[in-house]
């Protein structure tokens, strides 16, 4: 009960301090709008092209909104030392860390809905399947903080870890099938998509929106699986290592 | 109850090349106010770090209420308060908002925690800056508030690491109170200060530490033991004060003189020093005597002696512009 009480604070007091300020939540808003608008235009083919657009918006403004936010509210915590409030909690490390990144999940999940909700007035999303949709939007939000949390492990500065961010988050834009199919890439890029989580993402998300899926939906549910556990019991490994030094 | 609160046992930490704590041992008991006493960088704040669960040690030995934490540091969490050396409280959240945060990290359900919170602030005089973000609080007032933080679960072990350091005289009086007040209340402190009458007037044993390594460890009336019944005079001459020892050595035997610079000699006894005999003497050989005044033996003295480290310079260190608070 002690735990949950500790917990529960930890991601009210985030979601009170850094996810619903009014910036944040307009960031929310604009990145996906921004995004649909550009790739809408791009496309040229109308308002028939959202389905085929909803499933790289809504992974890039997951991507961008958890990667943004964590990195940069865990690594200014630390360098102001109010994170080690936390480390001194009596809370097992790891429950600790789910709870700090709780927010940024919820976050990014909410990220994901604000294009579909924009979307529901302009398109036909009939061939949705929420029941796939919902998980999988999760699953992407759980992976892409962890990718957040490892990041902000490994740097010391907020500057840093935008930079850092940008180095994993700009190539897998393009390398994930969000919208250009990797079937597409050039042979010698398409291993690198496989080693991106986002592509997973990607991939369930093409099957959830319009059964256009590549790969089996448990197999990229299994890997983005996978993916979730690795990113965190490494980030959990370099706290260890790097802060109760 | 273990007999001990805190036993550490060699304990050795290095950060790179940099040796933090050379094998450091000492207990406290339980209810006891222990005090670590020493100049900047001399491992003060990585102590209470390893102890903690912070920082993990290279070797040793840490025993938290006969906890085994030198494995596990976060072991024995639930028994501890810190206040750290920098007031690192949330400043986007108010006074009354952080307190209660703190509390609720410690698994308080929530009407416990409004009201512990309340009177801490009241304890503290920041009622009326309750509902203020920490961001905009004075030094002292984030001092306050941290050491609130610290001990609004009542922690059965209490670490404060330089709660006074850098803030103005009525807040550091408050903190050094409610010191002393919790110290009554049984609960077990480890202090860290480099304020040597900070330690004197409120703790119950002391341990020298510098460079790593504890030089001496004991109550405060044992380590002044060397420098009880001595009597010590300090003059102020403003001419041949460097004459001063060889003028007055075959009329004071028993007197020891140290020319202290240029102006300053300090005259030291077994027995009582006549003022008045000594002062006439110098001046009818030639030196003019502008001051002269009893000096009372201070932990400072001791201090100074086991370590050769000055107490100013420990003072000065930490008062330099940028210094943490």
């Amino acid at each position: 009960m002690k735990r949950w009480i500790a917990c529960w604070n930890i991601i009210l007091k985030d979601m009170r301090t850094y996810y619903l300020k009014p910036p944040n939540i307009s960031w929310g808003l604009i990145f996906p709008l921004a995004w649909t608008g550009m790739f809408f235009i791009r496309s040229g083919a109308g308002l028939d092209s959202v389905p085929g657009l909803l499933p790289g918006v809504m992974a890039i403004s997951v991507l961008f909104g958890t990667t943004s936010m964590l990195a940069v509210t865990v690594t200014f915590e630390k360098k102001s030392r109010s994170f080690e409030r936390l480390l001194l909690a009596p809370i097992p490390l790891g429950l600790l860390m789910l709870a700090k990144t709780a927010g940024a999940i919820l976050f990014g999940t909410m990220n994901a809905f604000v294009p579909v909700v924009m979307a529901v007035f302009l398109a036909n999303l009939s061939a949705v399947s929420w029941t796939v949709l919902l998980p999988v939007v999760v699953l992407i939000a759980v992976s892409s903080t962890f990718l957040g949390l490892f990041i902000a492990v490994s740097v010391s500065e907020v500057f840093e870890a935008q930079t850092f961010s940008n180095f994993f988050r700009f190539p897998m834009i393009f390398l994930c099938g969000l919208f250009f199919p990797i079937a597409q890439l050039p042979a010698w890029l398409r291993p690198l998509s496989y080693a991106l989580p986002l592509t997973y993402g990607a991939d369930a998300l093409h099957e959830a929106t319009a059964r256009a899926g590549r790969l089996p939906l448990s197999l990229d549910v299994a890997v983005l699986a996978v993916f979730c556990l690795a990113l965190f019991l490494v980030s959990l490994r370099n706290i260890k290592r790097k802060w109760i030094a | 109850m273990p007999a001990a609160m805190i036993e550490v046992r060699n304990l050795r930490k290095s950060f790179g090349d940099v040796r933090a704590l050379a094998g450091a041992d000492f207990d406290v008991a339980p209810g006891e106010l222990f005090g670590l006493l020493g100049p900047n960088g001399a491992g003060k704040t990585t102590t209470i770090n390893l102890l903690t669960g912070l920082a993990r040690p290279d070797s040793g030995a840490i025993r938290i209420a006969g906890i085994d934490c030198a494995r596990d540091p976060k072991a024995a969490q639930h028994l501890i308060g810190v206040v750290p050396d920098e007031s690192n409280l949330y400043p986007e959240l108010s006074g009354f908002d952080n307190l209660c945060f703190c509390g609720a990290l410690y698994g308080l359900p929530r009407e416990d925690r409004k009201n512990r919170a309340a009177e801490l602030l009241e304890v503290f005089g920041l009622s009326d800056a309750a509902a203020r973000k920490f961001a905009g609080y004075s030094k002292g007032m984030k001092r306050k508030l941290t050491m609130a933080a610290g001990i609004i679960q009542r922690p059965q072990i209490l670490f404060l690491d330089e709660p006074t350091t850098g803030i103005d005289v009525a807040s550091a009086r408050r903190i050094r109170q409610m010191v002393a007040d919790l110290r009554r209340s049984g609960t077990t402190i480890l202090l860290t200060t480099h304020y040597i009458e900070e330690a004197e007037r409120l703790c119950d044993r002391i341990a020298f530490l510098v460079a790593g390594r504890i030089v001496r460890t004991d109550t405060v009336a044992n380590l002044m033991q060397p420098v009880q019944g001595r009597h010590v005079l300090q003059l102020r001459a403003s001419v041949r004060t460097a004459a001063v020892p060889g003028l007055c050595a075959s009329e004071f035997p028993k007197i020891r003189f140290h020319v202290l610079d240029d102006e300053r000699i300090r005259a030291e006894s077994r027995e009582p020093i006549r003022v008045g005999t000594l002062v006439r003497f110098l001046e009818e050989q030639g030196v003019e005597v502008a001051e002269a005044r009893i000096v009372q033996p201070t932990l400072e003295e001791v201090f100074v002696r086991l370590t050769g480290v000055e107490a100013a310079v420990m003072q000065k260190e930490k008062e330099k512009p940028g210094s943490r608070a």
